[in-house]
Order: structure tokens, then sequence, then C-alpha cells
């Protein structure tokens, strides 16, 4: 056994920070793939009363899905900004990805409020119940997401400006943020369109 | 040789924490191997409560129709052992042993993520302490309409609904009170502290092994960590929504679980038991790795055929995932399902089968030193094998139908929980012993622990197989005279308070022996992995100079050669060697960077329980206490700078 | 039975190494001993051995456990004694040599990585036969229905239109299917001499099949943690012979009789009218209404051996407790404490004594 090399060792050669960011959106797929999971087989089966389709409104939420995803494009500019090491652009473009997921929360809340003045509550049946939780629960990770911008964007404002190293770090919240722009996709899918 | 840690000068509002001895060096450490020993002693106590809890329940159940507790007090006891048992005493004694040998064995200055690994631990802490103030402030009683002849009383007003809080009898309706609140918020906290320190096993795993250290010349205790990790991060968030759901059903009026809005409660069994399962291996493949590591080393033998256990160790896990309706043979599913789900099991004793086999082709041939820590290994084997095959006799479903929910079911777990997981688990207390304290314990305590512990173990556990066949049923507060059940009840109440016994010898052998054991010696066992080529106790920093590996065992080989019979021949240069080794450990070279000690772990850990009481009280006063403490803790994280240089005199 | 025990006592010397005493004492004079205690305690019949079955359902599943077990003591006898073989030979002794460095042998593990496969192929077989076996419906059963409650069970036979409670009474030598559901929570039939366990789920019907060789008295219990009082959801199964099963068909289908004069039996009538009983409790000819009552049908009380979930002999001193504080008896019961005084009590249990 010798010695004498220096710490830190990346067998991988990935950046362990980012490598724990992923490994955390693996488990992030178990939670939502329980909760699609359930919410398909309570879709699927045959409890009389209000369901979704009865208060859906398909093409509003395609403009706020749309406006979503807008925002993971909004996300790699800040992103190609940063490795050009503009400053002032990667802010500009992470208000806009802040701004559009606050966008689509706003769209979330108005669509909740509809909702439940057509009568279709949380406790109303199975039905709703699986649609609030699993969509809320997808709400709280956007919400997460834009608090982690407008932190990162803060940040920012400092004179030492962002960089791509360091703890809280722009590819560490970019990809939790196209994450959670995927699995809208899938859930817009799944809750909406199916 | 003095240390200086210098405290930022950098912009944070907060002072940096400095101290290095006291209460506060502990609260604010981030260092892995103080992690490991608070996570143990945290586990140790939870695992006194539990074993009294269990005194409790023998008492109760060593007379036919006693009334030593009231039916709540029963059932209450019964839910808090096995909760507790369970995610209070082995997995957090398992993440003791994970966090304290992990970077040691590859090789590593610490985990991928210290100051996650303490907020882990923390949340561990406060998660504990919240599920256990339902004694304090939890509620239960009759079912919506029923009566009780007398108070439930502080005993009784634990949860009540079972660790495994079957839908719709720990529902609202049918649980009323705070209690099964507790357990649900309880076990979601202290599931986010086990998926934290998944993410960070993993991550250091993958990522921190010293150079040399390829996947297949790990130890086997850090594959089995691994394998652990990777269960946790892919069960918990099942059992998480699960939880979220039950608690939506309890406070806020949802129906997932309950058959009157469309709910099912079979679907909270699929999903408990989908983790459930699984989770039986986060218990007991530590104990697999613990007692590879210590059959080769006092065989004097390589471990016999590594990479089958290895492989062996994930295919356990990885079937482990496709068993879970086992749980559920006497349950609403088809006789499809059930044949299914037998075969899968089966299936599972195969591998389980190779790492037995593999161990005793360990042992054969070897040159075996009997102290304690072996003798627990042993004991490991043989008292698993038992389990494994009432294991067995499970996945014969017809058979199960008999069997599951009595007493049989009670002793097969105990086997490989008790049997398998803690036998396992002592086993390693004693062996890692002198690299944590640096001193050697009591070998005579230790041997009259393990007997003792031997004896009252197959006492207590072996009549409950004839119990169960007899038609004990589980979770029966009383069983009628003519059951004829007693005398197998009073033998096993007298090996539960036999097992107390050798707790206490066990105790006092700890105490004593640390802190008047004789000296470790740099290697006491003549060891084979990393951590033993570092001194005892281990020093902050773990390894001076990081270490290269060139081969599996590689502590070994630089102390053995081989001649051409095969066998072990002691290199001349070896005693050299551990003197040098030793000398370098204790004196570092170059400057360390060492993760520094931080408050905001436990700051941010501190905001949980109080959104669990927001949840329970549905208070908002409480939910901004909280929300406040995790931005507090979240904002000072996030901005505090992450590590700062050690600086070293080694000119002493 | 004994090998059974001999396991466990087996294992408490797996790793004896510290001295012949030890090993003495457990091998040999507890051995002999704790043997005839066992066997002492074998001889009693435990009425919920599940080990004694006593129709062919029951029976198919002892096979196939036996010969699992059986299988698994051999495993058990090849291990345990490779442990113990291996610690007694290459226990460290002053000359031992140091061993030869064995990594593995491909061939060997392969071998024991084979061999139990064959085995579980072995079992596998007569394992999935036995599940269907058990599932499928049998020809000419008679049809019970078994609904749970919090903490006992309802039986209904929709062929004869009879409900009762915590006795099911079934035909000796013929099939009995089991519809079940339960009412409240999740409950587990268990008849441990007829049937292995079956689930009892809100909103779900479950099957089980039972068949008793001939008449007799069976425990029953319920298997799964069911809230409070679990522990006291029993029951009894009485298969009667043919003659037997027509003659209780027929009684029961009879109503009680309305009593008059002034009996203290009459005056229990009016108790059971006026104290509040009628709230929860049906006696069919008495008190008759609609649908079902949440408490279980009395109308032919005095007909069960047994009550309260069949936690209780049905006798003067059991009633007059139960009645007294029902809740005393069964934590969480549904049945309030009526206050009823002592004569009132008395009155109940002479009319109840009637209701056969």
């Amino acid at each position: 056994m010798s010695s004498s090399h220096s710490y830190p060792h990346e067998p991988t050669g990935v950046e362990t920070r980012k490598l724990g960011m992923w490994v955390f959106l693996s488990t992030e797929i178990l939670f939502f793939g329980t909760l699609i999971t359930t919410f398909m087989i309570f879709k699927g089966s045959d409890f009389p009363g209000m369901k979704l389709t009865d208060v859906y409104d398909i093409p509003f939420t395609s403009i706020s899905s749309f406006i979503l995803l807008m925002s993971s494009l909004t996300m790699v500019l800040a992103h190609n900004a940063l490795e050009a090491n503009d400053q002032e652009k990667t802010r500009v473009w992470l208000l806009a990805t802040a701004m559009l997921g606050a966008v689509f929360l706003a769209g979330q809340i108005y669509e909740f409020t509809e909702f439940y003045h057509k009568g279709f509550e949380l406790t109303t049946n199975i039905f709703s119940s699986s649609f609030y939780v699993l969509t809320g629960f997808h709400g709280l990770h956007v919400f997460i997401g834009v608090v982690l911008l407008l932190a990162l964007w803060g940040i920012g404002q400092r004179q030492k400006g962002l960089t791509l190293e360091g703890g809280m770090n722009l590819e560490f919240v970019a990809l939790y943020w196209h994450f959670v722009d995927i699995v809208w996709i899938v859930l817009f899918t799944v809750v909406y369109l199916i | 040789m003095t240390k200086i840690i210098e405290p930022s000068k950098q912009s944070s509002i907060f002072r940096r924490p400095s101290s290095e001895t006291g209460i506060w060096s502990w609260i604010t450490t981030v260092d892995h191997k103080r992690i490991g020993i608070m996570y143990g002693y945290a586990a140790f106590f939870f695992l006194l409560i539990g074993g009294l809890e269990a005194l409790i329940l023998r008492i109760q159940l060593s007379q036919p129709d006693n009334n030593f507790l009231t039916a709540a007090e029963y059932n209450a006891m019964f839910t808090m052992h096995g909760t507790t048992m369970i995610f209070l005493a082995i997995m957090p004694i398992s993440a003791a042993f994970f966090n304290y040998l992990l970077p040691l064995q590859i090789g590593a200055r610490d985990v991928a993520f210290p100051r996650l690994n303490a907020l882990s631990f923390w949340i561990f802490i406060f998660g504990g302490a919240f599920l256990y103030s339902t004694f304090i402030f939890g509620t239960a009683g009759a079912p919506e309409g029923g009566y009780l002849a007398e108070e439930v009383g502080w005993l009784g007003s634990a949860p009540n609904g079972g660790w495994f809080g079957y839908q719709p009898n720990a529902g609202m309706k049918y649980s009323p009170g705070t209690a099964m609140d507790y357990w649900a918020i309880g076990l979601q906290i202290l599931g986010i502290a086990s998926l934290i320190s998944a993410f960070n096993f993993i991550t250091t795993i993958i990522n921190m092994r010293t150079e040399g250290m390829r996947f297949m010349r790990m130890p086997v205790f850090t594959w089995m960590t691994f394998a652990v990790s990777f269960l946790l991060a892919f069960s918990l968030p099942i059992i998480a929504i699960a939880l979220f759901y039950v608690t939506f059903d309890r406070k806020f009026g949802t129906t997932f679980f309950l058959t009157e809005g469309g709910g099912d409660p079979i679907l909270w069994q699929h999903l408990f038991w989908l983790f459930g399962h699984p989770e039986v291996y986060i218990l007991i493949l530590p104990a697999f790795g613990i007692v590879s590591e210590v059959l080769p080393t006092f065989s004097r033998k390589p471990l016999f055929g590594y990479a089958a256990i290895v492989f062996a160790g994930f295919g356990i896990a990885f079937i482990g995932f496709g068993v879970w309706a086992h749980h559920m043979f006497a349950s609403a599913i088809s006789p499809v399902a059930q044949a299914g789900f037998g075969l899968s099991t089966m299936v599972i004793a195969v591998p389980t089968g190779v790492k037995i086999f593999n161990w005793l082709g360990t042992i054969w041939g070897g040159k075996l030193k009997l102290n304690t820590p072996m003798l627990f290994s042993l004991g490991f084997i043989g008292m698993f094998v038992i389990g494994g095959l009432s294991g067995v006799t499970h996945s014969i479903v017809p058979a199960d139908t008999q069997q599951t929910d009595t007493y049989y079911v009670v002793a097969h777990f105990h086997y490989v929980l008790f049997g398998g997981a803690l036998f396992g688990i002592f086993s390693g207390l004693y062996y890692w012993f002198p690299k944590v304290w640096g001193k050697m314990y009591n070998e005579s305590l230790g041997k009259i622990h393990f007997w003792l512990m031997m004896i009252g173990f197959n006492l207590t556990f072996g009549p409950m197989h004839w119990l169960g066949l007899q038609g004990q049923v589980r979770r029966t507060w009383v069983y009628a005279e003519e059951t004829n059940l007693q005398f197998w009840n009073i033998i096993v109440t007298v090996g539960a308070f036999i097992i107390a016994l050798s707790i206490i010898v066990f105790m006092i052998n700890w105490i004593f022996s640390k802190r008047n054991g004789e000296k470790a010696p740099f290697d006491p066992w003549d060891a084979r992995t990393l951590e033993w080529a570092i001194p005892s106790p281990t020093p902050v920093w773990n390894f001076s100079t990081a270490p290269i590996v060139k081969s599996l065992d590689d502590f070994w080989h630089t102390k053995y050669s081989e001649d051409e019979e095969g066998r072990a021949v002691r290199r001349e240069e070896a005693d050299q060697i551990l003197l040098e080794l030793e000398e370098d450990g204790l004196n570092p070279s170059e400057h360390i960077a060492l993760p520094n000690p931080s408050y905001f772990p436990i700051v941010l850990a501190s905001g949980l329980p109080f959104l669990g009481y927001a949840v329970i009280y549905k208070s908002i006063p409480l939910a901004l206490i909280g929300t406040v403490l995790l931005l507090i803790g979240g904002f000072g994280w996030g901005t505090e700078p992450l590590e700062e240089e050690i600086h070293i005199d080694s000119d002493e | 039975m004994i090998t059974l025990y001999t396991i466990s006592t087996l294992s408490l010397i797996v790793v004896d190494n510290i001295n012949m005493l030890v090993k003495n004492i457990f091998k040999l004079k507890n051995l002999r001993f704790l043997a005839l205690v066992f066997l002492s305690a074998c001889i009693e019949n435990a009425p919920l051995d599940s080990l004694s079955p006593e129709g062919p359902y029951a029976r198919s599943i002892d096979e196939l456990f036996w010969l699992t077990f059986w299988i698994a003591v051999v495993i058990f006898l090849i291990v345990q004694g490779a442990l113990l073989l291996s610690v007694f030979v290459f226990k460290e002794k002053p000359d031992s040599p140091e061993p030869k460095q064995i990594h593995g042998n491909t061939k060997l593990e392969i071998l024991w990585t084979v061999i139990p496969v064959i085995i579980l192929a072995v079992i596998a077989v007569p394992t999935v036969r036995t599940i269907f076996d058990l599932a499928n419906e049998p020809k000419d059963a008679l049809k019970i229905e078994v609904i749970g409650h919090q903490w006992w069970f309802e039986y209904k036979y929709p062929d004869y239109d009879i409900t009762t409670a915590n006795v099911l009474v079934i035909p000796a030598d013929r099939p009995v299917r089991l519809e079940m559901w339960s009412n409240d929570v999740l409950h587990n039939y268990w008849v441990p001499k007829l049937n292995g366990k079956r689930y009892l789920v809100p909103g779900q019907t479950t099957y089980l099949n039972l068949h008793a060789d001939s008449p007799d008295e069976f425990w029953a219990q319920c298997g799964e943690y069911c809230g409070l009082s679990h522990s006291k959801m029993r029951g009894r199964v009485l298969s009667l012979s043919e003659n037997d099963f027509e003659a209780w068909v027929k009684n029961q289908q009879q109503n009680a009789n309305k009593l008059e004069g002034n009996s203290l039996a009459a005056e229990g009538q009016q108790v059971y009218l006026n104290a509040g009983c009628t709230q929860c409790h049906v006696i069919d000819g008495v008190w008759d209404v609609q649908g079902d009552r949440i408490a279980p049908n009395l109308t032919h009380f005095a007909n069960r051996n047994v009550f309260a979930g069949a936690a209780l002999y049905n006798n003067r001193e059991n009633l007059s407790k139960w009645l007294a504080n029902p809740a005393e008896i069964k934590p969480g019961t549904f049945m309030p404490n009526l206050e009823l005084t002592e004569a009132e009590i008395n009155a109940l249990i002479a009319y109840l004594g009637t209701l056969k």
C-alpha cells in the first residue's frame, strides 16, 4: 500500500455536487412515479361522481404548460450566457425563468380556484383528491424551483457575480428546473390528455 | 502538535462555530466519525426504549387473560416497539456504521456532503423526538361510537395502529386522536433523514473512492452500504407518498384509503410493502456487510467468492423490490398473484443461500480466532439460517395463510432481524471498538454477553414458532386460557429478560472498557481493510495522505504474501511498514482541508418538527416558526463558505 | 414436533466454544428435561392448532407444510453441521499453520446456486397447484356470507334466509364457500383446523372454502389487527351431521315468540324493548326492523354457546358481567353501558335464555 496523493479524488470525473443532484432526481422519479401510478389506478376506478373531465379547460392548461416549457428554454439561455461569462444576460434570463415559473404557478392557482368553484374540491371524491395532491405536489416543486432561481438571481447581484462552481450554482438549479419541466410534460399528458 | 481552525472572515451574518471540544463541538460537527458516534448512541438509546417496550409486552403475555396492560396500552406498546426498533434503532445503528466506516474503508477524508450528513443526523434526532412526544401530547381512544371502560392514559396515547398502519383501521374514524398523526408524520421526518443520507452515501461511494479503489476492490461492507443506500433511495419515496395520503386522509378529509370515498385500503398495503420489503433488506444488508468483514479477518483467509457475495447482495436488493405481496398472501389478491409472488419469494432464497455458503467457505480451512466479534458473526450465520428457512416456509403460499399473522411470523422475522441484523451489529460494535475508542473491550464480558444473548434469544423466539403454529395470533392483547398457550409464553418472557440481562452486560463492558480498557494496538486484529491502516482512535483527518490501493484487501497484502502452497506468509518488512503507517497517520505533512463545523444543519432540521406539529394541530403560527427556521437554516447554509484549512504544525 | 424443538435447542449450541460445561448443560440435561415438558405441553390439545387439520383443505396445506419443513430440516442440519464442524476443526490452536488463501471456487459456487434452485422448483410445483385448488369454488358448496364487524363475525345464509353471529354452523363433510367482506376495518377469518386465513375487506368480496370431515366444534379467530379488541374477536365453527344441520336450519328460520304475562322473562323482554337494546339488536318476531343493525341478531341467542365476539361463554355469570359494563370486557365496544339495574339484568338474562 502506498500513498501520497492529494484530495479530493473524483474517480468518475463528474463533479460531486452534480452527481448528488442526479441521485436526488432519480429518487424524485420514484416520488412522482408513485403519485402518478396511484392517480392512474384511481382514474380507472368506477366510483360515481364528479371527474376531472367535467371541469377541466384544456386550452388554458395547454398555454400554461407551454409557458413552463419556455422557461426551460430561458434556463438554457441563462446557462449559455454564464458560460460566455455574460453576467448581465445571465441575470436577465434567470429572472425570466423565475417569472415564467411564477406565471405557471399563478395559472395553477387560478385553475384550482376555478375547479373549486365548480364543486371539484379536495375532498369531493377520490378523483379530485388524487388530482390535487398530484398536481399540487408538482406545484410545490415549481415553487421551490422559483425560490432557488430568485436566490440565484440575488447571489448574482453581488459583486463576484455567478460562477459555474461552488455550492448553489446555476448548473445545479438548472438540472432541477429541467427535471420539474419534464415531469410536467408527463403529468399534463397523463392527467389531462389521456 | 496543535490545530488551529481560523474562523471565517468571509461574509456571513452568523459567527462560525469554532469550538473543538464540549457540547457545541458535537452539535456543530460535520465530521463523519463524530456523527457516526452520535448516531450510534442515539440509536442505542432507542434500542433500550424499544427493548423496554418489548419487556412490557412480554409481561402482559406471560399469563392468559392478563390485565397488566389495558388493550389500548398494549396496542400502543407493540406499535411503538416495532416502529422504534425498525426506524429508530436498527436503521440508525446501521447509519452509525456507514458514517463511521464508509469514508475510512474507501480511503476518503469525509463523506461527499458533510453538512448534509449532519443534517440527516439532526433530522433523525428531531424525528425520533417528535415521534416520542406523542406520549406527552398525543391522544388516542375508541373508534367513533365505541366505548372505553377507563381512560387511555399516557402509555396508551401513543400510536396504536401497528408499525404497518393498515388502513382503514389507522384512519381517523377508527383511530381517533392525534397519536397516529404523530406516527405518520414522524415516519415522514425520519424518512427524510434516511433519504438524505442515502444520497450522501451513494455519491460518496461513487465519487470519493481513493485512487485505485475500483468498485471491485471495495470492502463488502462498503458494497452493502451501497446496496442499502439504493434501497433507501428507491423505496422511501414510495412510503413518503403513501404517508402523505394517510396524513391527507386523517387531517384533510380525503379518502385515498377509505372505501366510502372511492379509495382502496389494499392500495395502502401495496404501497407500504413496496417500501416495507426493501426495508427488511435495508435492515439486514448492513449486517451482511459486517459479517463479511469479521469472518475473513478472524479466519485469516480472504472472503470466499467476493464477487458472488457482492452480486448476491445486489441480487437480494433487486429481487427485494419484486416480492412485496408476500406480506399479503391472506389479503385480497388473486391466486395468480399469490403464485407469482410465492415464486419470486422462493427465488430470493437463492442469492441468500449463496451468501451463507460463501461465508461457510470463508471459515472452512481457516484459523479461527473465536473472540467476541467472531462469535457474534458465527451466531449470526446460525440464527439467520433459521430465519431464512422459516422464510422459505412463508413462500409456500397455502402454508403461509396458516402462519401469517401468528407468532410463527414473529419468530421468523426476529430470527432475521435480531438473530441476523442485531447479532451482526453487535459483532461490528465489538470488532470496531478498538478503532473508534483506541481501547480494547473486555473479552470475557464480551463472551458472557454473547452466550447470555444467544440463550435468551433462542428461549424468546424459538418457542414462538411453536406458539404460532399452535394458533397464537399476533398483536393480541390477551389469549384465552383454553388455547393452551401458557407454558411457552412463560418461557418466552423469561427469555426476554435474559436478553435484557445480556444487554446490561454489554453496557457495562462498553462503559468500563471505553474508560479503562487496555490501549488498543494500531492493528489489533491483523485486519484486511483500509480503516486499520490508520491510528486508533481515528485521527480527525482520517488519512494523513490519500492511500493508493492496488488490490482487494490491499492492507493485508501489504503485510502478507503467499508461499507456493498458497499459505499466508508475513512479509519481513511488514512491521516496519506498520510502524511507518502509524507514524505518518499521526503526523500529516500537508495542510489538510477539512469541512468546517456549522450551526445550520441543526437549525434547518429543527424546523421540521414544527411543521409536523403545524399539520397535526392545523396551526399557522407553528407552520410559520417551522418555515422561518428552515429559511434561516437554508440561507445560512447557502451563504457560508464550505471548507477551510486546518493548519497543522507537525514540528513538535 | 420434537424436531422443531430440537432445532431451537441445536441452535443454542451452534457456536459452542467456551467449554464443555456450557455445552453439556444445553445438549444433554436441559434437552431431556425440556423435551419432556415439551411433550407434555404437546399432548394437550390447542383449539387453534394449525397442525391438526380436520378437513381436506387444511390437510392439503398441512402436507405442503411438512414437505417444506423436512426439506428445511435437512438444509438446516447440513448448514449448522458445516458451521459447527468448521468451528471445531479449524479453531485456532497453538500449532495451527497459516491457512491457505483461497479466494473462491467457481464450480462449488455454481453448485450451491443450482442445488437450491432445484430444491425450490420441487417445492414450487405442489405449491402452485395447491394455491389454485384452494381458490377454486367447490361444487355443491353451501354459500355463507361472513361480515366482519369490530369485533365479531356475522353470518348470513342466503339460501335459508338466516342471520346469526359468533357461531358459524356448517354441515359436516360438505364444502362451504364463504363470501366475506367487512363492515368497517380489515379483519381476517381463520379456522386453523379447516383452512388458512383470508382477509375481510370493506368494499370488496373475498372467498374462503371450509370443509370439516365430521361433526365437531372448531375455534376461529380474527387474524388481522383490527383495533382495540382484536384479541377478543373470536369465533366458533360448529359442524353438524346432515340431520342435525337441517334441524338447526329449521329452528333458525323460526321467529321468536312474543312473551306475554308476568314471568321474569317477559319482564326481560320489556327491558329489551325499552332500555335501548333495540337501537342495535334485532329479535325477529319481537322487534322487526328493515335493514341491518350494527349488533348481532339475538333471535336465537340461547342457541349459541358463546357471545360477545365469542370472547365469553354464554352463561349467567358472564352475561351479568357483560350487561353491567360491556367496555370492561371488550374495550372500544360499540355497546354502551346502559346503566341497567341488577333486577333489569336478571330479567334480561332470563329473557335471553328463552331465545332458543
